[in-house]
Formats: structure tokens, C-alpha cells, sequence
């Protein structure tokens, strides 16, 4: 299982409460998420289904570097963090 | 008369609203959330009101109230297609960066007409225009102009990005919608947007090389309004003036002055006087302030030949205020006004501009005033 876990701020607008999900990429677990939580998805996710500009995940505490389709590798057991750039303010 | 003013603001929704003593905020939504443009629905009386929101982070966002803006309920977005790889020419010859198929801003609601009780129009950033048919809650993008041959040549103007900002709805065929875009002119259709036409001829920029000034594609309307009471009338606070129109934007007419500047962003129609209509100026495009540090409001009660410069009860030493083209309002009577501005003021006239109340001066910056 991978757990994926929220920034805090995202919560005041959608309920997004860490999860545990099996997937082999960042894009398979995000999936799974928003499977159970559909309108988490616009929230992370722009309309062409990449990362939102300001908004930035880390897989086992390093930022992932496939931002537009989500291709990098997680590992069972691994940690998934959906968290908020800096450089959006 | 209306007694109720929409404030949508870098930090929340506002209710401003006429109590016995004067006007006063009674209420806010979405406080600390940017809501960039509100919008009453006057087919329903007020009941159906509708809030864009950009999170920042999170995105763009609509929320919608059914009971008059007591509760919101988070509805749906326009979606941008997927871009093919040979979606447009890129880079055009005015826009070097490729444009992103993707919502950048809601940049303009609309409701349909009166028979159309469900539909509402939505111009965005980056150019995209959509229509919903059923309260928001899903989005059609509108392929005809989205993919019009003219339309890759449209760019930014303040944003990166060209964008929709105005849709006037005429008010007796609502088949007949048209656009203000900056930078991309006026655009035009007759059968509910089947078909567009570009309609800016008249419309001067300054800001490109002399032999394309008069290019209707690259003009950049600020601000859009048509008369409700003569719709073929229309008038255009524009980058480089303000420009009229009386034959349904065949042809614009610049009128040349406009007591300080006619530099500025919003504009409103009279609702029964079609040559009855107000600006708020700003030096110009590079210094965007009042002149002088004067906030004023120019009014026109003769289609333009002359101007009122309307001081009273405005800040006349060290303002620098700002208003947004979605940022001043008129209400149905005609008689009152109201802008809001990027540094928290809000002021509304009784009497047609006239006489100024400052309602408050510690609002967040201001986005839009809209009555209803």
C-alpha cells in the first residue's frame, strides 16, 4: 500500500483525510484517491489532468519530477505528499 | 430601488446592502477566498447568485447560492479540450507564446435571456468562451469561436494570457451575444453562437506598429456595455480611449476627451439613455492611478460630446485608487451607482453621480460591484 497524504490547506475546501492506496505511479495512486474523493481532483489536478502550477508532491520526501503525466515510480510501503508551493502565495 | 450591492473581493464575497441608516456591509461568504467576479441572476430576482473563485493553488472554482447568497454550493467549471498537437499556427504573428488549452480565469458571467432560464454565459483567461444550460453545474465550450480561424491571433493585454471579459446578451434576441476581448476586439453573434463576426472597426491601438492601429483583432476593449434601452448602442472604455458605437458595432466612433483621461477600465450604460453613460479614469495605460491623485467619475449625458467631472464626496488629494472593469455598477432605477477599488474603497451615488457616499475604505482589494 502507498498513503497519501494532503496539505491541511486543501481541507477547508475538500475533505481529503490521508489514504492508503495501491499503485505503482504517482498518477495510479492519485487516481485511487480521487476515486473515493472526485472533487479532490480539480483541487490538485488542472483540466488537462496535469499538476496545478502552485501546487507540488513529494514521494518518500522528493519532489517528483513528472509534473504533466505523473510517471514517477512509487514504491509498496512508500508515502505520497500533496502539498502547496511556496510560490503560489 | 435595489438594495443590494455584490462585492467580490481579493478576500471574500460582501453583501452590501440599504438598511434605514445608509449602506453597510451585512454580510460576507468565502471569507479569505479570492472571488474574482460575482454575479446576481435577475431572472430569478436575486435568488440564483453565482461567485468565481481562484484558489491560487487550487485552482478556479463557481459557487452558486439558490437562496439569495445565505448558502453556496460548489458547482461545476469550464474544462478546456484536449490541445491537439496541430491545434493553431503557433507562434502567431501577435502572440509568441504558445496558448495554454486550460482554465486560467473566469474572466466574465452572464445570464442568458429571459426564456433561457438556465443558461448562463462564461468568458475566461485564455480566450475560451463556454455556455451552461443548467445553472452552472456543467460547461460547454463554445467551438465556433474557440476554433475560429481569427482567434489564435487574439494575446494578452495586463494578463499573459487573451481573455473574455464582457458579454452583453441583447436584451430583446438572445441569440444575439457579444464579446469584449482583450486583445481580440469585439466579436458578434446572431444565432446564439453558431456563427461570430469580429466587429471593432474604429477601434485604434496604440500599442502596436502603425500599419496594424486599426486591426480589429488586436484592439483591446477594456470593458464592453450595451444599452438595454437602445441595443444597437454601445460603449467601450478602451486601452488607448473610449469608443461608442449607435449601428451594433458595424463602426466605433473615439471619443477624443473625457474630462481627465479617457484612459480606464469600467464603464456603465445609463438602463433608459442610451447617451447617458460613466467612466473612471486613470492617467493612462502606464501610470494606472487617478490624475493628480484625484479619484473622479466622468459622466456623459450627451452620447459623448461632452463630460460631467464628478467630484463630490470623492477623495480629491492622495487617492490612488484604482476600479477594475467589473468594478462599478449601475442599478435598474438608473440612479444608483457604486464602484469598489484595489485598495478596499467603496462608494455608491444615490443620484446618478452626483453626490458620493463612502461606504467603506477597508474592504480587500475589489474585483467586481454588481447589483442584484
Amino acid at each position: 500500500m502507498v498513503t497519501v497524504t494532503f496539505t491541511a490547506n486543501i481541507q477547508r475546501h475538500v475533505e481529503c483525510p490521508p489514504t492508503e492506496v495501491t499503485g505503482r505511479t504517482v498518477r495510479e495512486c492519485l487516481e485511487a484517491v480521487f476515486g473515493h474523493a472526485p472533487r479532490a481532483r480539480s483541487y490538485v489536478l488542472d483540466d488537462q489532468g496535469a499538476l496545478r502550477k502552485h501546487m507540488i508532491v513529494f514521494v518518500d520526501g522528493h519532489q517528483i519530477r513528472d509534473r504533466a503525466t505523473l510517471g514517477d515510480g512509487v514504491s509498496v510501503g512508500g508515502r505520497i505528499d500533496v502539498m502547496q508551493a511556496l510560490s503560489g502565495g | 430601488m435595489t438594495a443590494r450591492i455584490l462585492v467580490g473581493s481579493r478576500k471574500g464575497l460582501f453583501t452590501v446592502t440599504r438598511g434605514s441608516d445608509g449602506w453597510g456591509v451585512s454580510d460576507v461568504a468565502m471569507l479569505g477566498d479570492n472571488v474574482s467576479l460575482a454575479m446576481s441572476d435577475v431572472r430569478t430576482e436575486g435568488r440564483d447568485v453565482y461567485a468565481a473563485l481562484d484558489h491560487g493553488h487550487f485552482g478556479v472554482k463557481v459557487q452558486r447560492s439558490s437562496d439569495g447568497g445565505a448558502t453556496f454550493e460548489e458547482v461545476g467549471v469550464p474544462i478546456y479540450p484536449p490541445k491537439p498537437e496541430d491545434a493553431e499556427p503557433e507562434p502567431t504573428e501577435n502572440n509568441a507564446r504558445p496558448v495554454p488549452w486550460s482554465l486560467k480565469k473566469i474572466w466574465a458571467l452572464a445570464p442568458g435571456g429571459p426564456a433561457q432560464p438556465g443558461t448562463l454565459w462564461c468568458g475566461t483567461i485564455p480566450g475560451g468562451l463556454f455556455r451552461s444550460d443548467d445553472r452552472g453545474d456543467t460547461w460547454q465550450l463554445v467551438q465556433s469561436l474557440w476554433y475560429h480561424e481569427l482567434r489564435p491571433g487574439w494575446f494578452g493585454g495586463g494578463a499573459d494570457w487573451p481573455g473574455i471579459h464582457s458579454v452583453c446578451v441583447h436584451p430583446d434576441d438572445a441569440d444575439r451575444v457579444t464579446l469584449g476581448v482583450s486583445c481580440g476586439g469585439v466579436w458578434q453573434t446572431r444565432d446564439g453562437g453558431t456563427s461570430w463576426e469580429l466587429r471593432a472597426d474604429g477601434m485604434r491601438a496604440e500599442y502596436m506598429p502603425p500599419e496594424l492601429a486599426g486591426d480589429p483583432n488586436t484592439q483591446d476593449p477594456h470593458c464592453v456595455v450595451q444599452s438595454p434601452s437602445a441595443p444597437d448602442v454601445f460603449w467601450a472604455q478602451h486601452h488607448n480611449g473610449i469608443f461608442k458605437t449607435t449601428d451594433d458595432c458595424a463602426s466605433w466612433n473615439e471619443v477624443a476627451e473625457a474630462g481627465p483621461s479617457t484612459f480606464g477600465f469600467p464603464v456603465v450604460v445609463h438602463p433608459r439613455d442610451p447617451d447617458t453613460a460613466w467612466f473612471i479614469p486613470a492617467v493612462k495605460d502606464e501610470a494606472r492611478y487617478p490624475k493628480d491623485g484625484k479619484v473622479v467619475v466622468t459622466r456623459t449625458r450627451d452620447g459623448g460630446k461632452s463630460f460631467d467631472v464628478l467630484t463630490n464626496g470623492l477623495p480629491q488629494q492622495h487617492a490612488y485608487d484604482l476600479v477594475f472593469r467589473h468594478a462599478f455598477d449601475i442599478d435598474a432605477s438608473g440612479d444608483v451607482l457604486a464602484f469598489g477599488s484595489t485598495t478596499g474603497s467603496l462608494w455608491v451615488s444615490e443620484d446618478q453621480g452626483d453626490h458620493w457616499t463612502h461606504i467603506s475604505a477597508h474592504l480587500p482589494p475589489i474585483h467586481s460591484v454588481r447589483f442584484g
